[in-house]
């Protein structure tokens, strides 16, 4: 009988114990959301949100053109990963047996373990020294090639769980396959797809390693893609290193925006997930 | 439409909004047109060079020089490479690196600074003296507490901490770092023979920070610590830092008065090129680790837009620019290297 | 599945639409050939990344060899360089990560998966996978203002006392160091560990749990002794994904692990990764070779970490197809 309470006092411990594990992995979330709201909250002014940055040393300032740079750069990465990414999908999953398919499979794969440091040095051998300049295009390709494997796995995936029996369907009314596809099969995976595209976006927009030789940065408003940019990750970085207090106090402001913004993208597009991965438009 | 859709085009409508506000002007209907300027480079001048840029930038708003403080190192390669307009520096460029350039380098120096030894010791709060025994003990690994011989010597009645001094120097390319070592080396042939002066070196001992800002914060927030950072770093932040015996023994603070005095005998024999080192100089008040800062200009720019900018830049910092340096701590050049500068930068084609 | 399914060989249209149906097909055949093209953009970006890595990192390779990996030498202004202090430096850090992120990351996934009722574990879950999406960035900022100071003073010191005999835990604290890097890894990791630890005990068929529960285990005991090493491809998968993730990581490292190329015994100590001295040195270094031994850095980081993942990937493929095979 002892023997078995003991197994039984095992039992609720490690069950104790498992649940403190996960309790403590969850409080990590809220520690952090808690720390930038404090230190942070503040700082997200109106001040923030349009002045352009000031010298070291005087206080005051925002982080205008970050905001808006981080913007502009996620716009050429989505304007060259998501077409690729999306169209690269839908071949994997509509044509997609052989060899040829599966050895794209496999970088895709390849690609997304890629550590981002390594694209940052791959985009400024490849855009920025022949360009003779950094620029947001710069920044803009070296996230694309982080967002095209994920967009093109997401894609094929929901395309893939679209039942054959609407294909069939729709080629039964007379239509040709890629009809077939843009018209019937595409629709009904939109949902799956577009949230894949949107998680895809949010895990580039907090990357800062590949801007770091790419976008670089800049004090000013970007007035066009081919300049260097200012970026939030960039801003938060070169901010928290410097031994200014009011950096500090901007940077966490930044930190806080940004991981608004990454939250927010990410639970929009898990909750519209989670309702069913697909569903009559 | 479901959410998902909602949510994909809000944000593509956002960030195509932000992004036509600020569209491309390939071709300005303004009739000046904006020119943007790129350089970086060293972070020793960096503070003036933002307020420079800052108030060039409301003088003239058709020109913006956005500058980046990414280490002298950093400045020197990116000019080499040509994804910058100009570069900055506070070592001058050495003859190999002049000769791996495919083009004219010229140097314009700026102002003058003095690089300092800033410390956080929490007990202490007299102003610490240094021998250049001591400073290159600290930096070699040697010199291991607070409270050894060779900093109490020089600081009687200071009660010192038998804590460890947590060293503290640059991990990027820096031309501090070349100043700082470059005086080591005058004063103590052990560290000119085991570690020699660079932009980078092979430290013996310490931890490294990214510029002089980097520096700046980590021995902010570590105490028992020791680096050296920019006379307006240690300033702005309300950091200690010492003196610093010069070659007639005398402990001397950087300021005004000690960094020009510093200059004084190479401003009469400054060479053309500029490229000068002032640290150990002779001189009874002058401070020792004292250097010109340089901005590296190329010496043929294509584009005529971004060549009137720059020299009008020039020019301007000459003149007014000048004015601004002691305000944030900068000594400014003697007059003789001033007017010969002026004339140098007709050299610009 | 979805794939070669071809057009019917006569439509129900008439006859006098058949040059309309030929103009379908050739459309069909562009479609296949677009989607392929766009879909062979990921081949050619590889095959040029790889290229551009190789012939970047020429100089560096030429004159060190495979010397490169074994010296530990980091000296810019002699032209020596030595890959050692980063690869330890990136070897001990994840080696710390794992040991705090793999038994935090199993409990908690046993947790979710086995003990916990299933919306709790659902709505936990969600909240974990979250933590994925933090950027390394802000992880960083936290790191420098949050995590350093408290390693700094209270917990160094306190392991120091304690542990102190070990050559791990002896030094001066600065709060900058493997430790700091370490803990912060471990936090950045944690998530991918719990999810698809889970997604592995989930995967695991009940009637395992209800044998041994048939045959008197405990929860616990059914969990630990049958699901878990049912599950265990998937969860040492994540193990090793979780590593992967932990080598590239750049930024967060790069803020807290004091920037100085050595090797030294005790956590405490300052030390550098590959990726934060790429970051750190990459827009300034002074020369070609060190450029080119930069680039090797890289690419060495490249290929460990496309091992790593290929090998996780298979781990947890052979998981999730197991079903019901033995074993």
């Amino acid at each position: 009988m002892m023997r078995h309470r003991w197994r039984k006092f095992v039992n609720a411990l490690m069950f104790g114990i498992t649940a403190l594990c996960a309790l403590a992995s969850v409080c990590v979330l809220f520690w952090i959301l808690g720390y930038l709201v404090w230190n942070g909250g503040r700082a997200l002014d109106l001040d923030f949100f349009t002045q352009l940055p000031k010298p070291p040393g005087e206080t005051g300032g925002g982080m205008a053109n970050a905001v808006i740079g981080s913007g502009q750069i996620i716009l050429v990465a989505a304007l060259i990963g998501v077409p690729i990414g999306f169209l690269g999908g839908v071949y994997l999953a509509e044509f997609g047996s052989g060899t040829v398919p599966f050895l794209i499979r496999y970088t895709a794969d390849l690609l997304n373990g890629v550590p981002s440091i390594v694209i940052g040095i791959f985009a400024y051998t490849l855009v920025v020294v022949p360009a003779k300049h950094f620029s947001a295009f710069a920044g803009g390709v070296a996230l694309s090639i982080i967002l095209i494997p994920t967009t093109l796995r997401t894609t094929e995936q929901f395309l893939r769980a679209v039942p054959q029996t609407l294909r069939e369907g729709a080629l039964a009314l007379g239509a040709s396959k890629w009809q077939a596809v843009a018209t019937v099969v595409v629709p009904a995976a939109i949902r799956g797809v577009s949230t894949g595209i949107i998680l895809g976006i949010a895990r580039i927009a907090g990357e800062t390693a590949p801007l770091l030789f790419t976008s670089f940065s800049n004090r000013y408003w970007g007035t066009s893609l081919n300049q260097p940019t200012a970026s939030l990750p960039v801003m938060i970085f070169t901010y928290a290193i410097s031994p200014y207090a009011d950096w500090h106090r901007q940077a966490w402001a930044a930190a806080l925006l940004l991981l608004a913004a990454m939250l927010l993208l990410n639970i929009a597009a898990r909750l519209a997930l989670s309702r069913g991965s697909y569903q009559r438009t | 439409m479901s959410s998902a859709k909602w949510t994909v085009l809000t944000t593509l409508a956002i960030l195509s909004f932000t992004s036509c506000s600020s569209a491309p002007s390939t071709s300005p209907s303004r009739s000046e047109s904006v020119a943007l300027i790129n350089g970086a480079g060293a972070t020793f001048p960096y503070p003036i060079y933002a307020k420079w840029f800052d108030e060039y930038h409301k003088l003239h708003p058709d020109i913006q020089i956005n500058y980046q403080s990414i280490g002298s190192g950093g400045g020197i390669r990116q000019l080499l490479t040509g994804t910058v307009d100009f570069g900055a520096s506070d070592s001058p460029m050495t003859d190999e690196q002049l000769r791996q350039a495919k083009f004219k380098v010229l140097h314009f120096p700026t102002v003058l600074g003095a690089v300092v030894p800033s410390y956080n010791v929490p007990a202490v709060t007299e102003e610490l003296k240094f021998t250049p025994e001591a400073l290159t003990g600290i930096m070699l690994g040697t010199v291991k507490k607070w409270n050894d011989g060779r900093i109490a010597k020089a600081n009687p009645g200071v009660k010192l901490p038998s804590n460890d001094i947590v060293t503290v120097h640059r991990s990027d390319g820096s031309g501090t770092t070349f100043v700082w070592t470059d005086y080591l080396s005058k004063v103590s042939p052990e560290w000119k023979s085991k570690v020699g002066s660079g932009t980078s070196v092979n430290w013996p001992a310490g931890l490294g920070a990214k510029g002089n800002e980097g520096v700046a914060g980590l021995v902010k927030q570590t105490p028992y610590s020791f680096g050296y950072v920019e006379l307006v770093y240690a300033i702005q932040n309300n950091m200690a830092y010492g003196r610093v015996h010069n070659s007639s023994g005398t402990p001397v603070k950087a300021d005004l008065a000690s960094v020009t005095a510093a200059a004084a005998a190479a401003a009469a024999s400054m060479p053309d090129d500029f490229r000068v080192s002032i640290t150990n100089p002779p001189g009874r008040d002058a401070y020792p680790i004292a250097s010109f800062t340089w901005l590296l200009i190329p010496g043929a720019i294509p584009d005529s837009a971004k060549k009137s900018a720059i020299t009008g830049f020039l020019r301007w910092m000459l003149e007014d620019g000048q004015k601004m340096t002691q305000q944030l701590s900068y000594a400014p050049l003697p007059p003789e290297v001033i007017s010969k500068e002026l004339n140098a930068i007709s050299q610009i084609q | 599945m979805a794939g070669a399914f071809s057009l019917p060989e006569r439509g129900i249209n008439e006859p006098k639409r058949r040059s309309f149906l030929d103009r379908l097909r050739s459309a069909d055949q562009l479609a296949h050939v677009l989607t392929m093209v766009f879909a062979a953009a990921i081949l050619l970006v590889v095959v040029l990344l790889v290229f551009e890595l190789f012939r970047n990192s020429g100089e560096s390779r030429s004159k060190f060899g495979w010397e490169f990996f074994f010296t530990s030498q980091w000296d810019p202004v002699a032209g020596k360089f030595g890959a050692l202090p980063f690869i330890y430096g990136t070897l001990v850090t994840s080696a710390v990560a794992l040991l705090i992120a793999v038994p935090l990351g199993l409990g908690a996934a046993v947790f979710l998966a086995e003990l916990a009722p299933p919306r709790v574990s659902d709505a936990l879950t969600f909240v974990i996978e979250l933590l994925a999406a933090v950027p390394s960035v802000i992880y960083g900022l936290l790191a420098v203002f949050a995590l350093v100071p408290l390693l700094r003073d209270p917990i160094q010191p306190f392991l120091n006392r304690t542990l102190g005999f070990l050559p791990l835990f002896q030094g001066p604290s600065y709060g900058v160091g493997y430790l700091a890097a370490g803990v912060i890894l471990a936090i950045m990791v944690v998530p991918f560990v719990i999810s698809i630890s889970r997604e592995s005990l989930l995967a695991v068929p009940n009637e395992q749990r209800e044998a041994a529960l048939a045959l008197g285990a405990t929860r616990w005991e059914s969990t630990w002794y049958v699901v878990v090493p049912y599950a265990r491809l998937g969860i040492v998968g994540s193990v090793f994904l979780a590593l992967a993730r932990a080598l590239g990581e750049t930024m967060a490292v790069t803020m807290v692990i004091g920037n100085t190329p050595q090797i030294a015994g005790s956590l405490f100590a300052p030390g550098y990764s590959i990726a934060a001295v790429i970051a750190n040195e990459f827009t300034e270094a002074t020369g070609d070779l060190h450029i080119s031994a930069l680039v090797e850095l890289g690419l060495a980081l490249f290929l460990l970490t496309i091992v790593i993942n290929g090998v996780a990937r298979l781990l947890v493929l052979a998981t999730t197809r197991r079903g019901t095979t033995h074993p």
